[in-house]
């Protein structure tokens, strides 16, 4: 278990020392300058905009890193071979991919966390600055805990998205791994369609097929309750929690299956 | 006795091409065995199965058939790595790590804790030339300088075997003579060597016993000094002051004669020359000795001869 915590630290280390923390100051300038922009051009609206482009960009820079800093950390070692120096050490294979996996969820939780606070922020500013016919135009409160939840699930999914990428780059090269990965999550962002499917063709074969891939594809749109929070509308407690199970077992699925690959593979 | 290294038959296929994919056979029924505080030079030119092997000692690669132990044990036992270090050929680490952080890491790996980390991690890396620079990250650090950091994470936990691969790689002459006193100081302290190499003065300066690798196959193995007989080959002689009457006599007794500089003549002798009576009947006739020295066959020749043999034994076996 040591090990797995020892191989997690030295890629949280690299991966902080990497390119993440650019991705936390683009995010905070974004967001900056998008709340003053916003309150320039738009009148009762702002806030609306701010949280629905705080929470999408938070989402679309959590998966910049899970994708390409995920693939990276087990493909670009093996490319490298520096894994030949870490894979003769007293350790196994099965401890490096977990290792590689918690540095990296590590490194998200991190990183949502500071996009997080400056997220708050800015919302804090808006709430500070914003008059009362403002205030009784939005449909929650700046401040509204609940963002919270849209911001779990996120974690949720780039957990999910995570142990995605890390399958596909225990077999491929970074770059196929990375295409694979994201054809996945926008095939997961569509999942509920092909539940859809068989309403709507005539061969039972397709809709066969339909249905197979609606179960094995990972279905990424319950956790998106961004457009709810921004609302005001509540997310049920149980929505939360299935989600999040449905993440935990769906990202232990993908690595028996990233360990079990990795186990036997040979490294030329 | 617990041999330091076994192989049985270790065999291993690749896959080669991509639609009809064919077995390419890396390495052939590989036999050996390495006792303890041993340095075994295993030697081979490019492609013949040197890394091939070390990556299926080491469990990099897993073997089509046969097997391999280490002190006793199978390859890939999380116990026996707690007893050997390894040296890939053109080794890279983590970029962004510093070469104390990336000891520091490996040292945890191997169960250190607290100061015992950071006095293993400046020991080592003192040991192979590492001063000031053990701060700055690897990125920043040279083929050679990683070289050593690859050494020094090899040697950080007192391994009993050692496996290196192309240790010389990427040195320059510094570099290479501080390895070879590395490599010395492992053979004095009893701990058996294992390394690839195809600079064959290092191995002939270091070694115990050797192996020859070729296109997958050993040809040869055994202690240098069965390998190379050793045997009188000729002698070298260097004259001046010869004679012009002298020069015809010097030409019938000796293989060639080649004039230089100043008067100077090199001779090659056969290895049944008598060179004590050569030398007297030269200097009674006024000719002056600068050097005599024996030539015997060296690890190069035995390599080219035997490797040259197999090739040609190859070839004519297609060509049948």
């Amino acid at each position: 278990m040591r090990a797995i915590w020892f191989v997690a630290g030295a890629a949280f280390k690299e991966s902080v020392r990497d390119r993440v923390p650019y991705t936390m100051v683009v995010f905070a300038v974004m967001m900056i300058a998008a709340s003053y922009l916003i309150s320039e051009l738009t009148a009762g609206q702002d806030l609306k905009i701010i949280k629905d482009l705080g929470l999408a960009a938070m989402s679309i820079f959590g998966l910049v890193i899970a994708v390409f800093i995920g693939i990276g950390l087990v493909s670009k070692e093996v490319e490298r071979k520096s894994v030949f120096a870490l894979l003769t050490k007293p350790i196994t294979r099965p401890q490096f991919i977990l290792g590689k996996y918690l540095g990296l969820l590590v490194t998200l939780v991190v990183n949502l966390s500071v996009m997080t606070v400056a997220y708050y922020l800015v919302l804090f500013y808006m709430e500070t600055t914003a008059t009362a016919t403002m205030r009784a135009s939005w449909a929650a409160p700046a401040l509204d805990p609940r963002q919270l939840i849209a911001i779990v699930l996120i974690m949720g999914e780039l957990a999910l998205v995570t142990a995605v990428a890390l399958l596909f780059s225990t077999f491929s090269s970074p770059l196929l791994a990375a295409l694979l990965t994201l054809g996945l999550w926008v095939a997961g962002h569509f999942n509920h369609d092909l539940r859809q499917f068989e309403q709507v063709v005539d061969s039972r074969a397709v809709a066969a097929l339909a249905r197979g891939l609606y179960y094995l594809l990972p279905n990424l749109a319950p956790f998106n309750v961004r457009a709810e929070v921004v609302y005001g509308i509540p997310v049920a407690a149980s929505h939360v929690g299935l989600t999040l199970l449905y993440a935990a077992a769906y990202v232990a699925a993908l690595l028996v299956a990233a360990i079990a690959i990795f186990r036997r593979r040979d490294f030329k | 006795m617990v041999l330091a290294i076994e192989a049985e038959g270790l065999t291993k296929d690749f896959a080669v091409g991509f639609w009809r994919p064919r077995p390419y056979r890396a390495l052939d029924s590989l036999t050996l065995s390495v006792e303890a505080g041993e340095v075994f030079g295993f030697l081979g030119p490019n492609g013949a199965g040197k890394s091939t092997t070390l990556k299926l000692l080491m469990q990099l690669l897993y073997p089509t058939a046969g097997a391999a132990r280490i002190l006793g044990q199978p390859v890939g036992d999380t116990g026996v790595r707690q007893r050997i270090g390894f040296l890939a050929e053109n080794p890279y680490y983590y970029d962004y790590l510093t070469a104390e952080e990336l000891l520091a890491y490996f040292a945890r790996l191997f169960g250190y804790r607290g100061a015992d980390i950071t006095t293993r991690v400046s020991r080592v890396l003192d040991e192979v030339g590492i001063g000031k620079e053990r701060r700055l990250r690897l990125r920043r650090f040279s083929k050679g300088m990683i070289q050593r950091v690859g050494l020094a994470q090899a040697l950080l936990n007192d391994p009993e075997v050692v496996f290196l691969d192309e240790p010389m790689s990427g040195l320059d002459p510094l570099g290479r003579r501080h390895v070879r006193d590395l490599i010395l100081g492992l053979r004095q302290r009893g701990c058996t060597v294992f390394f690839s190499s195809h600079i064959l003065s290092d191995a002939e300066a270091l070694c115990s016993r050797v192996g020859v690798l070729v296109q997958g196959r050993l040809v040869s193995s055994g202690r240098l000094s069965e390998v190379l007989a050793f045997e009188l080959k000729g002698w070298e002689l260097v004259v001046a002051g010869v004679s012009d009457a002298l020069r015809p006599e010097l030409a019938r007794l000796a293989r060639s004669v080649t004039p230089f500089g100043d008067g100077h003549m090199l001779l090659h002798l056969a290895a049944d020359a008598e060179p004590d009576r050569l030398l007297g009947e030269l200097t009674r006739r006024g000719a002056h000795i600068v050097s005599l020295n024996p030539v015997r066959e060296t690890l190069e020749d035995y390599f080219v001869q035997v490797v040259g043999a197999t090739v040609a034994r190859d070839e004519r076996g297609v060509g049948a």
